[in-house]
């Protein structure tokens, strides 16, 4: 495939797409971006299988460049962390087409082009090596997604519009300042010189602190996640799918693409501010998803305190915690985006997001009922889906930084249980108190076609991650190699001693190898 | 003496005022049925007046021992300016025959008005800026109430005259205080006394010729003038205002502060930045409650202006081609958004100006709301439309300049000014119909807005040839 610009097929592709869905009727729109969205795919497993995945060749590949914007040029590129966050992308969109088949009647044409229009964003933004494109790729995820909220929406959609757009403008913009300095200082907007390049310790935090505004809102942490609910509950399904799916991992992609490497002394610096952060986050958002009465927020909410997970793994500044960190994204992508699905086809027959409302759906819709309890356990990080993963990597990971925020953040998984248990009993079992909720039928094909690889590939990360960690394994190390001069010390570090007798020093053995643990698999 | 050289370095002008001479002599002796032709000659007239531009570098860049200057900058700036007004003609004609106010002296005021803003812009003396200034703002006087049947266009030209002789005169005294203490008129020969040190005298000089021109760019503190004369004003006027004149102003601006005042710059550099910070927050923030879009639309035109001084406020090479390149863009912008404000017709082909009135627009006009979504999106400053990169470049030259502070605070306070183009297109794509807008629009509105379109989506491909055309223009002044 030397030379193929792929990349750049598989953003034209959606582009097109989305340029025809604007002017035909409502069934050809459904079935063009139904077909963009599965040429994307096949051509992201293309991608895929075409990668180098052995970690002896070149860290960015399928890389194009075209100095055609003046100040800044089309640079496209990937390695492996963007391979994975571009399968993610490619392989839940034609199932966001899909939830939308019917649920969407009106303005489909408009709503399939924005929707393709964000896949093209969000490869964009996966694929830049050029800083002010992927500015640019970034940044323009909002005029689609603002128009999808208030458009489709809920009934308080706009209010959750305009909080969606101008929370995630105000963190960007601040960015864009600190890029300019970069682009200044180091003379460069290549994106793989830039995470080479050494800023001023002094600078780099004032620049740290400027993209951490950024992805901060987008990841989102609290306490600026207030957004999140909202937009999530006015969204419709598939914009709450692809919200949580792969609009949040922007916000981690641009950390481990950008803070982690190009400021790791400001991170490592701030990294307490991160934890703290995540700690409350995990807590606070737990607690407050247990008294949701309505699904989507608990959903949402349970997205914040997931994202913190990866935002701890991140900033372990070790291997274990970085693989985990992307493993949690993956698989919060699937999983998050599987629940609003789930959501979604009940909201479809009720039209309500009240818990209270439902009831004993076991009863009348078993399919419905088993999906959903394995995508509630999924959540929960039960072993065996993708969720386990990457929790226990990322937990695993801080531990060696930090054994207190290790303890805060695994009550998350507990709590985490709790809210997804109790959301799952009220709706799944007890009574059948309520007549129409009752009486819905189960699940369609159309639905169950929807949900079923969604459940595939969360038991495949579970079982076998390995084939999701490869493609990552040289570019993560390549990370905590940037990391490892700046890193803060742990306090779970084992104290070498004087030689002991063979009992005793079995113990720290065991301790030391626990970091090599995400290889092993 | 007048010599060829400087004949053909205004030749542009020359031409113009020729054309529009001429132009008045048919409309005296045809009357008001020869609007229209008199409309596409003066348009003609504009064109060739535009490739003139090419004549008039070539014999520069120094014209009448240096009372004009023909150089790369002006040329840039005329040309937009030319464009900007032949828009301003062409958009014309469908709104004037509704009232049936379709007069030939419109055209021919625009072509007076664009000599005077080309003496502007090429001004190598405070006295041909003061006449270039003038003869601009007469016309433009007499533009603002072109409708004399209607009150409010009478009132706009009134005020617009009032307060606009009230900054001339603020102007001529700072030009009268600045020769008075440098002994020159000449912007080289005021630089050479500036370069020794800036005197008191000097400095209130210079404090009023930059109060005076901040009129003209309508920047806050001095822009009171502008939401009344832009909302009285017939829209076809209202959408000259906002580009062409704001062109040559700036331009003016620009010329002044770098040629004139270079070695003061630390002097005006403050000025620069407080009216540009000023004029972010209070076109954002004034612009909220606005419920007319020819208002808003110039309370829009004060923030874009603030946002065009920052890069004045850097005072780089750099700093003046964003800003150059920020007014190409911006006149775009502003002319797309108007070929659609222009369209806001009700059913009967009355224009109508409330935003209310646009409720529901994307399920009735599909095309002029997505005109609409992309002007508005676009002046937010939300990549990847062009006005982001706009935006990006003054800032850039702010960062490099060392000026990291300022630019940060006005892109934070751009977040402000984004919202009131959010509302319209809340407006537009979220709220429920309301009343009916004619069916379709004007063959020659929809060709200006597509063209604009074009523009604001896919510029960044001109991005070569803009940075190209706009550095040159900058190099010129230093």
């Amino acid at each position: 495939m030397d030379g193929f610009p792929i990349l750049s097929l598989m953003m034209a592709v959606p582009m097109a797409g989305a340029i025809a869905c604007l002017f035909v009727g409502a069934n050809s729109a459904r079935w063009i971006a139904l077909i963009a969205t599965l040429v994307d795919f096949v051509l992201g497993m293309a991608l895929w299988a075409n990668f180098d995945q052995s970690g002896g060749g070149a860290q960015w590949q399928f890389q194009e460049y075209a100095p055609i914007f003046g100040k800044f040029a089309w640079a496209l590129g990937i390695d492996g962390i963007a391979l994975m966050l571009i399968a993610l992308t490619v392989f839940l969109m034609p199932i966001c087409i899909g939830a939308s088949w019917n649920a969407i009647n009106k303005r489909v044409g408009e709503y399939m082009a924005a929707f393709l229009f964000m896949e093209v964003l969000m490869i964009g933004v996966f694929t830049a090596q050029d800083l002010y494109l992927f500015y640019i790729m970034f940044e323009a995820g909002l005029i689609p997604m603002y128009l999808i909220i208030g458009i489709w929406g809920g009934a308080d959609r706009i209010y959750a519009s305009y909080k969606f757009f101008l929370y995630t403008l105000f963190g960007s913009v601040l960015m864009l300042i600190a890029m300019m300095w970069m682009v200044h200082e180091a003379g460069t907007t290549e994106i793989p010189v830039l995470m080479a390049y050494n800023f001023d310790p002094h600078v780099q935090t004032w620049l740290f602190l400027a993209f951490f505004a950024s992805f901060a809102v987008k990841m989102p942490m609290w306490p600026v996640h207030t957004w999140l609910p909202d937009a999530h509950v006015q969204a419709p399904t598939a914009g709450s799918v692809i919200l949580a799916g792969v609009l949040l991992k922007m916000g981690g992609y641009g950390f481990i693409r950008f803070s982690l490497p190009m400021f790791p002394e400001a991170s490592a610096q701030l990294a307490p501010l991160v934890w703290g952060l995540s700690m409350v986050a995990v807590v606070y958002t737990s607690l407050v998803a247990l008294v949701q009465s309505d699904m989507k927020k608990l959903i949402a909410y349970s997205s914040v305190a997931h994202m913190a997970i990866v935002t701890v793994g991140l900033f372990a500044f070790n291997q274990a915690g970085i693989e985990g960190a992307m493993m949690v994204m993956l698989g919060h992508g699937l999983v998050a985006g599987a629940l609003f699905l789930c959501v979604g086809v009940i909201y479809d027959r009720l039209h309500t997001r009240e818990i209270a409302r439902y009831g004993g759906l076991s009863i009348n819709m078993p399919r419905y009922a088993v999906l959903f309890l394995f995508f509630t356990m999924a959540s929960v990080g039960l072993p065996g889906t993708s969720n386990f993963v990457g929790e226990f990597l990322a937990l695993m990971g801080i531990y060696q930084a930090s054994t207190w925020v290790a303890l805060v953040c695994t009550t998350g998984i507990i709590l985490g249980a709790a809210y997804m248990l109790y959301l799952y009993r009220r709706i799944c079992y007890g009574e059948q108190v309520n007549a129409d909720a009752a009486a819905m039928p189960d699940l369609s094909g159309r639905e169950i076609w929807l949900l079923a690889p969604i459940a595939a590939v969360v038991l495949w990360m579970g079982v076998y991650p390995e084939s999701f960690l490869k493609p990552m394994r040289p570019d993560i190390r390549a990370l905590e190699a940037r990391l490892a001069p700046a890193a803060p010390a742990g306090d779970s570090k084992i104290k070498m001693g004087a030689p002991k007798p063979a009992g005793e020093a079995h113990e720290e053995v065991h301790h030391e190898e626990a970091p090599a643990h995400g290889e092993a698999h | 003496m007048i010599d060829s050289a400087s004949l053909l370095a205004v030749l542009p002008e020359l031409i113009l005022t020729a054309g529009g001479l001429i132009l008045m002599l048919v409309a005296a002796f045809g009357g008001d049925g020869t609007a229209r032709l008199v409309n596409a000659l003066s348009v003609l007239t504009l064109i060739v007046a535009g490739v003139a531009l090419s004549c008039s570098l070539a014999h520069g860049p120094d014209a009448f021992d240096g009372l004009v200057r023909a150089d790369a900058f002006s040329v840039y700036a005329k040309a937009l300016i030319y464009a900007a007004a032949a828009a301003a003609i062409l958009l014309a004609p469908r709104f004037f025959s509704t009232d049936s106010a379709l007069r030939p002296e419109y055209p021919i005021l625009i072509l007076f008005t664009a000599i005077g803003m080309g003496m502007m812009v090429s001004a190598g003396d405070m006295l041909t800026l003061y006449v270039g200034l003038e003869m601009n703002s007469l016309a433009s006087y007499v533009l603002a109430s072109f409708m004399r049947q209607d009150g409010r266009s009478s009132e706009a030209g009134l005020k617009y005259f009032v307060l606009g002789s009230l900054a001339s005169g603020i102007l001529l005294y700072g030009i009268s205080l600045l020769y008075g203490f440098t002994g020159s008129t000449a912007f080289d020969g005021i630089a050479v006394a500036l370069g020794d040190g800036v005197g008191k005298g000097e400095l209130f000089g210079l404090v009023f010729v930059l109060a005076g021109l901040a009129f003209k760019i309508s920047a806050v503190p001095f822009h009171m003038w502008t939401p009344d004369v832009y909302e009285g004003a017939p829209t076809p006027v209202t959408t000259f205002f906002a580009s062409a004149p704001k062109v040559a102003a700036m331009g003016l601006t620009v010329r002044v502060a770098i040629e004139a005042l270079g070695p003061a710059g630390l002097d005006w550099q403050q000025i620069v930045i407080f009216v540009a910070l000023a004029s972010i927050l209070f076109g954002a923030v004034a612009a909220i409650g606005q419920t007319n879009i020819k208002r808003l639309m110039a309370y829009s035109s004060i923030n874009n202006v603030g946002f065009a001084l920052i890069g004045l406020a850097a005072g780089t090479p750099a700093g003046v081609a964003a800003t150059m390149s920020y007014m190409a863009i911006y006149v775009v912008m502003t002319i797309g958004a108007f070929a659609c404000i222009l369209q806001m017709r009700d059913a009967d082909g009355r224009p109508v100006e409330t935003i209310a009135s646009l409720a529901g627009l994307s399920q009735s006009r599909k095309g002029l709301a997505a005109g609409f979504a992309i002007f508005m999106f676009s002046m937010a400053g939300i990549p990847p439309l062009f006005g982001f990169w706009a935006k990006f470049l003054v800032f850039d030259a702010a960062v490099a300049s060392g000026l990291t502070a300022l630019a940060a605070f006005g892109i934070a306070a751009s977040v402000i000014g984004a919202f009131y183009y959010l509302k319209i297109i809340k407006t537009i794509y979220f709220d429920e119909p309301t009343g009916a807008y004619e069916a379709k629009g004007g063959a020659v509105e929809n060709v200006i807005l597509t063209a604009c379109a074009v523009v604001i989506v896919l510029g960044y491909l001109l991005n070569p040839v803009l940075d190209q055309a706009s550095a040159a223009a900058a190099a010129s002044l230093f």
